[in-house]
């Protein structure tokens, strides 16, 4: 069988979470691979979050907030849009591949655009196969 | 491990939206072997009677202290199942939702894979649960008054409505006068009942009304606070003309001798440089346009100034700030026209007689530009119109959603003009005709029976060049007709573009101003399409009219009310829950850096310079937690997504 990766996506109340309500109650279909958690607002993402969510068995991370100027609570994703980044820098520097962490953003409208980014982030990181293989080493958290 | 937890697990089938995928009993089975869990159930509906009592008595007979159910989205029935745990005694905050259905029964095709992604919705939920704690719910006093954005029937239904109950509201108008679209109009559809017989004495209503303070020539600048709690400051710019002493004679338009192109007419027309939009304005208190008003520009003139006996008339006068404290919002700013020159063929601005929706209604009205008169720019009366349907609607490279009301508008003008100039010929060409409404059907028929020619299809272009001698001189519209799969060309004398209505060229501002989100189309989004239609994401802000989408007047009067009553129903409560969900500073932990002072989006952060510490305001916390993720000496906790709260659900989404 081939190798289906776990990902796990950080989804804010407000923009992304009702987006990938709206996927469903269109009854789009997409990718089982995604586990979705419920943030308030991805500036609630912290560093840490993602590095547990490797340790414990995710091959790639989301975190979607909602489109710059339309969060929830005014900014909380500018400080998304540093933070993650930065890690992913740091990330870069373990070995860890760009494409494993990825920050974006769905609108509570774009019932598509959720199941695109989640097909297509399933795609890319089943191409890259387990975490553990080639990053395994780098143990955090 | 906490020994005294005790978690119930309720799996829904929601009949066979979840089953038909998921295999429920196999969840069940699966979350009845997770730590701390007590009892695992399936059930056909865990929203029903049935299901809710079922979580009741076993929390009573069981003990259970947590509750999880796995069943659709949280957004539909958290607050369902929340309320059944508070009346079985447990602190709703001890109750988690596991989202199976929209996030997974429905959007996953294969059945083991659905289940596999149930399963681990549910032990993450469940592992979650077990660091929740109860919660204070905390009520905060609601201030009886209300502000209201935007002028228009909206508006002004919903401003009348609360004053009427005897409260306060502060009706903010950005145009001189209050009215809106409809105060253009001449004769409404399907009635044609005379739109300023119906709609003048609603703004002398407004004016009057001793609960409403109007402020015309007037934007809101910015608003904080929350739900009960908002404070609003609004700008009164400068109209030059004292309120107080002014008392309406207009002897200084009558006497201002600079003209400008006037809005209100949509360009058929000129209006004063001090000037009220229209005859019955409200206030009739007029401005002064300074880009037009000579003794701006060159400084002399003041030939108003000379005329004004009460002596109203004030050059020197300056904008004036103005905040209010209010305990709810609506926000009614209707909608722009789209503007037809961008379709090139149709020859909007390069055509005099090709005109737009709402010029023809101002020739229509008797008080407009042409006392009522339906004329050619040179003056002659057209014999041939042609009606244009879905200028910019229901096309994929302008708007891709229908107006709603321009099929109805595009009938009335047939009405009018055959009302109006006997032996006219008028052709509709439409794609499809929507005539939805109470009456509308009816319309149609009345319309169709008055000898109107339809022609169904799409316009190609609209052009002067002439082939036979029937055109010659006129415009012709070249369309497809689709019932007869020809090309056919029709010969107009004026031709109308019945324009989209879209929403305003500044939306995304206005959005942003009061923390509310646009749908695709760029209006208002309404919090929930069916459930939920006049209030926003923005708890004690609501949005109705044309704000939130294309609508009719009745349409847009019906939304009025029901926000008033929303609102009114907060008011006379005289209190609102709000958020419990806030963060917290461990004032042990604080390094006192304040690296979250700045970041926190509503400055609910101060800081205690004596004991060097951060401090948050929990009535002004929204509970984003972004201050909670970037505090470097982790001494902010989130309640309700605690670190230790997602942390265990990442473990348990993974398992
Ligand atoms: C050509 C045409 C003909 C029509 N004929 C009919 C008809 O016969 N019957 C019918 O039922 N419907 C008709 N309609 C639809 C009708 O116009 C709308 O249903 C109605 O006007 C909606 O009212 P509203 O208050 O939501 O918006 P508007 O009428 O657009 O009023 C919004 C008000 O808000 C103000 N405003 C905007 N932004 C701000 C801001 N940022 N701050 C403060 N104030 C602001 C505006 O100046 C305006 O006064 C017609 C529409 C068109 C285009
Ligand atoms: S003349 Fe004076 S009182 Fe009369 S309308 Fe003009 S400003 Fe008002
Ligand atoms: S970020 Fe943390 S440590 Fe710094 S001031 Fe705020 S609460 Fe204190
Ligand atoms: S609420 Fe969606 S990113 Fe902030």
């Amino acid at each position: 069988m081939s190798f289906e990766p776990k990902i796990v996506a950080f989804l804010c109340n407000w923009c992304s979470y009702r987006g990938a309500d709206l996927a469903g109650t269109s009854r789009m279909k997409c990718a089982p691979n995604v586990r979705p958690i419920r943030v308030m607002c991805s500036g609630r993402v912290e560093p840490d979050f993602i590095l547990k969510a490797f340790e414990a068995g995710a091959d790639g991370i989301l975190v979607l907030g909602c489109h710059p100027g339309d969060c929830h609570y005014a900014e909380g994703n500018h400080a998304a849009a540093r933070r993650i980044p930065l890690l992913k820098k740091m990330l870069a520097q373990l070995g860890v591949e760009d494409e494993r962490v990825r920050l974006d953003w769905v609108s509570a409208s774009e019932g598509h655009r959720f199941v695109s980014i989640i097909d297509d982030m399933t795609e890319k990181v089943r191409a890259l196969g387990p975490f553990s293989k080639n990053s395994g080493e780098e143990k955090h958290g | 491990m906490k020994d005294d937890v005790r978690i119930g697990v309720y799996i829904c089938h929601c009949g066979s939206n979840i089953a038909g995928t998921v295999d429920t009993k196999e969840v069940a089975k699966f979350a009845q072997g997770l730590p701390s869990v007590v009892i695992a159930k399936d059930y056909m509906y865990m929203c029903s009677d049935p299901g809710q009592n079922m979580i009741k008595e076993d929390i009573e007979q069981l003990g259970l202290n947590r509750v999880v159910v796995a069943s659709c989205s949280p957004m539909l029935h958290e607050h369902t199942f929340r309320q059944a745990c508070q009346d079985a005694g447990l602190n709703p905050y001890l109750f988690e939702m596991a989202n199976i259905r929209e996030h997974c029964s429905w959007v996953t095709e294969d059945p083991k894979s659905a289940t596999e992604k149930a399963k681990a919705l549910v032990s993450a939920a469940v592992r979650r649960i077990y660091y929740q704690e109860p919660l204070e719910v905390r009520e905060v006093p609601v201030t009886a008054s209300v502000l209201v954005v935007g002028g228009g029937i909206a508006g002004i239904q919903a401003a009348l409505e609360i004053a009427n109950a005897g409260h306060k509201v502060y009706l903010v108008e950005r145009e001189p006068s209050i009215g809106g679209h409809m105060a253009q109009f001449d004769k409404t559809f399907p009635t044609l009942d005379c739109a300023s017989c119906i709609f003048t004495p609603l703004l002398s209503a407004v004016g009057q009304h001793p609960n409403i303070d109007l402020m015309t020539y007037s934007d809101v600048e910015e608003v904080s606070g929350y739900i009960g709690n908002f404070k609003a400051k609004i700008r009164k710019r400068a109209r030059y003309v004292d309120e107080d002493k002014c008392n309406g004679c207009l002897v200084c338009v009558e006497k201002c001798p600079w003209k400008a192109v006037s809005e209100f007419d949509e360009g058929l027309a000129q209006r004063k440089a001090i000037y009220t939009p229209f005859a019955q304005a409200v206030p009739s208190v007029p401005v002064i346009d300074t880009e037009h008003c000579v003794y701006f520009s060159k400084g002399t003139c003041r030939a108003c100034e000379r005329f004004c006996d009460p002596k109203a008339i004030d050059f020197e006068q300056q904008d004036k700030e103005v905040e209010v404290e209010v305990g709810a919002v609506i926000v009614a700013t209707g909608y722009d026209a789209f503007d037809p020159s961008v379709i090139t063929s149709y020859g909007y601005g390069h055509y005099d007689n090709v005109i737009t929706a709402l010029q023809f209604e101002r020739m229509c009205n008797a008080s407009g530009p042409t006392d009522g008169k339906i004329v050619l720019r040179d003056g002659s009366e057209p014999k041939n119109i042609a009606i244009i349907h879905c200028v910019g609607s229901r096309d994929k490279n302008y708007h891709e959603y229908c107006s709603r009301v321009c099929c109805m508008y595009s009938l009335k003008y047939s009405h009018l003009i055959k009302e109006k100039i006997e032996d006219a010929e008028v052709y509709q060409f439409y794609i499809d005709m929507r005539c939805f409404g109470k009456g509308y059907e009816e319309f149609y028929e009345r319309v169709s029976d008055e000898g109107v020619k339809f022609i169904r299809g799409k316009v190609g272009e609209v052009t002067n060049r002439t082939i036979t001698e029937e055109e010659r001189g006129k415009l012709v519209v070249v369309a497809e007709d689709s019932l007869m799969s020809a090309m056919i060309r029709v010969p107009a004398d004026m031709v109308i573009l019945s324009t989209a209505l879209e929403a305003r060229s500044d939306a995304e501002a206005v959005a942003r101003l009061f923390n509310i989100s646009r749908s695709a189309d760029g209006f208002f989004l309404e919090r929930h399409p069916k459930l939920d239609p006049v209030a926003t994401t923005t708890d004690g802000t609501f949005v109705v009219g044309c704000a939130q989408g294309p609508k009719d007047i009745p349409d847009a009067v019906a939304q009025a009310s029901a926000a008033a009553a929303r609102v009114l129903a907060m008011i006379s409560k005289g209190s609102v829950e709000i958020e419990a969900a806030t963060a917290v500073i461990d004032e042990e932990l604080c390094s006192g850096c304040k690296i979250c002072n700045l970041l926190c989006p509503y400055s609910a952060i101060s800081f205690d310079e004596e004991k060097s510490v951060s401090r948050i305001n929990e009535a002004l916390c929204k509970g984003c937690g972004v201050c909670v993720a970037a505090c470097p000496s982790s001494a902010i906790a989130g309640k309700h997504f605690t670190t230790e709260q997602i942390m265990a659900e990442i473990e348990g989404v993974l398992v």
